[in-house]
């Protein structure tokens, strides 16, 4: 069975576009990553998977359930970690916790409790008295406790100290293992290409590319990097040209020979051919035509 | 009913403080009438030949020589005015304020159906209006009973009676103005309360514009008509009951709808 299958699915605020066409399919026990920059639509997918907003097209299903029909029944098998780890802020962390359990009519204080010993989160504060950091765990324990299905997590790290965010992924690894899917957007890459097995890239509302962390990395794209000229040889299929002094960098994506006999005809001081990396390959994917993203 | 009681946890310092609030001053106010008394009935004529401004209050058809004719001005004040505010703030914060605070995405994703969250937040917001209304009648029997005049009984019930019904409708049509605001209505809520509450007045200067009592609950809760009449008027009252349901209506109509962006 599939965890999430969504056809055509869009959702316009009004004319402006939140999400445009998804067609993605993330099955059971996988660990999927949702990557794209700030504003392409991440939100808004988890949102109306999760029925906090209704499509205005399209289809989605979680676990075989339509999400506008059967939304009671999706949230008890899903666990959820909003971006914002928003509560109220004058409960104690402890009575949140009860809360968000006594919502889903369960009790499974034995898991929270060993939630929180491992995230260290101190439950008798307040939510007020607690860092962004904190109500994040106090966001992980909420959505992890009832032993969920399915993990959705919204950009779940920001805030996090690299200790927690380390903890926080061998809780995740140990729930996929015992079988539930994880679902998690990110714009942070190195830890979708360490932890996910497939992943989609979303940019302004499309999903531009979906597939395992391993075919996505092997483009067939090269980056090349050659010295002594002043300016990128005239070739085509080139893009992320970086200009550093005589020496130029460049994706490369045509055939190899084509760029030898180009690269042969120049004088050259220095060359070389690299596999891009990771993060090279997802540039490509963000960046628009005519304007690239340097940093995430 | 997790919610019913989360809600009632949320709110209890702000029914604590506007229960202690009304039911003192209500208190306080039955407390001097022995000594208002004598001089009441010597400005009581005073009072009722002020011409528009004693119609404006009522205050032109009460004989406030009466403890009665003193607690209907005093009572339509203090519970009028104070219920009205505490009712539309309840109303108009109940659904609006998980979005303020960004909790929304917190409570929606659990397993309960918009609808249900909808009804228990509506159960209590009428609860807090029940408890606030059960104590400060409990004050205003208690002190009556001190200074003895426990004639009016009946007539003080009914106003009771009627102030509740008018807070329940006020609440319930800022609840549902409350399912499409995303952010605080204070001024909303306050501010359509204390529209009704001239909107009554007006409505009493004039023969003309009379009318205005059907849209203001404070038609029906006029202490002068009710002590004259002995009875809620049926006419005001039932478009008030017509409102507060469409209020209901509409916070559930929009709620269960409602994207939480």
């Amino acid at each position: 069975m599939t965890a999430i299958k969504t056809s055509s699915l869009s959702k316009y605020y009004g004319r402006s576009r939140g999400i445009i066409d998804i067609n993605l399919t993330v099955e059971e026990g996988d660990f999927f990553g949702f990557i794209g920059p700030n504003g392409a639509g991440k939100s808004t997918m988890i949102r109306t998977l999760l029925g906090l907003i209704s499509p205005s097209g399209g289809k989605a299903e979680i676990f075989g359930k339509d999400i506008c029909r059967d939304k009671r029944e999706i949230l008890e098998l899903t666990g959820y970690m909003p971006s914002e780890a928003a509560f109220y802020p004058n409960m104690k962390v402890w009575d949140v916790i009860s809360l968000s359990a006594g919502l889903r009519r369960i009790d499974c204080t034995a898991e929270a409790k060993k939630l929180c010993e491992r995230l260290e989160l101190d439950t008798k504060k307040k939510i007020s008295e607690l860092s962004l950091g904190n109500r994040k765990k106090v966001s992980v324990v909420c959505a992890l406790q009832h032993m969920p299905k399915l993990c959705v997590l919204d950009e779940p790290t920001s805030g996090l100290d690299p200790l927690m965010q380390r903890e926080f992924y061998a809780i995740l690894e140990e729930r996929n293992k015992a079988g539930a899917a994880i679902f998690l957007s990110s714009h942070i890459l190195s830890e979708v290409r360490r932890y996910c097995r497939h992943a989609a890239v979303i940019r302004e509302g499309r999903i531009l590319v979906t597939d395992s962390i391993e075919n996505l990395g092997h483009t067939g794209a090269k980056r090349v990097t050659v010295s002594g000229i002043n300016e990128p040889p005239a070739l085509k299929d080139i893009r992320d040209v970086r200009v550093n002094g005589d020496t130029i960098s460049f994706l490369y994506g045509g055939s190899p020979d084509v760029l030898l006999s180009k690269l042969a005809s120049l004088s050259l001081s220095d060359v070389s051919i690299t596999e891009p990396d990771f993060e090279e390959i997802f540039m490509h994917y963000y960046a628009k035509e005519g304007k690239q993203y340097d940093t995430l | 009913m997790i919610l019913f009681k989360h809600e009632l946890r949320w709110g209890r310092l702000t029914l604590l403080l506007w229960t202690m609030v009304i039911a003192f001053m209500l208190g306080i106010c039955v407390l001097i009438y022995p000594e208002m008394k004598d001089q009441m009935s010597q400005i009581s004529g005073m009072f009722a030949d002020m011409g528009s401004f004693s119609a404006a209050f009522g205050m032109d058809k009460i004989n406030f020589g009466e403890f009665i004719g003193y607690f209907g001005v005093e009572c339509g004040n203090i519970l009028g005015l104070g219920g009205a505010f505490f009712a539309s703030l309840l109303g108009i914060n109940a659904l609006a304020k998980e979005e303020k605070e960004q909790t929304a995405e917190f409570l929606l994703t659990h397993p309960v159906s918009r609808s249900k969250i909808v009804f228990q937040k509506l159960w209590a917001v009428i609860t807090q209006i029940f408890v606030l209304n059960v104590v400060a009648f409990a004050v205003v029997i208690l002190t009556m009973g001190i200074i003895g005049e426990t004639g009016g009984l009946k007539i003080v019930a009914l106003m009771f009676l009627a102030y509740f019904i008018l807070q329940l409708e006020i609440s319930c049509v800022c609840f549902g103005i409350s399912a499409f605001i995303s952010r605080g209505g204070l001024g909303i809520g306050l501010g359509l309360a204390a529209f009704c509450y001239f909107l009554n007045i007006i409505a009493n200067l004039t023969e003309e514009a009379r009318f205005l009592k059907y849209i203001t609950p404070f038609g029906y809760t006029e202490g002068a008509d009710i002590i004259s009449r002995g009875s809620i008027d049926v006419k005001y009252l039932s478009v008030g009951l017509v409102m507060t349901g469409i209020g209901i209506f509409i916070a559930f109509y929009k709620y269960t709808k409602k994207d939480i962006v």
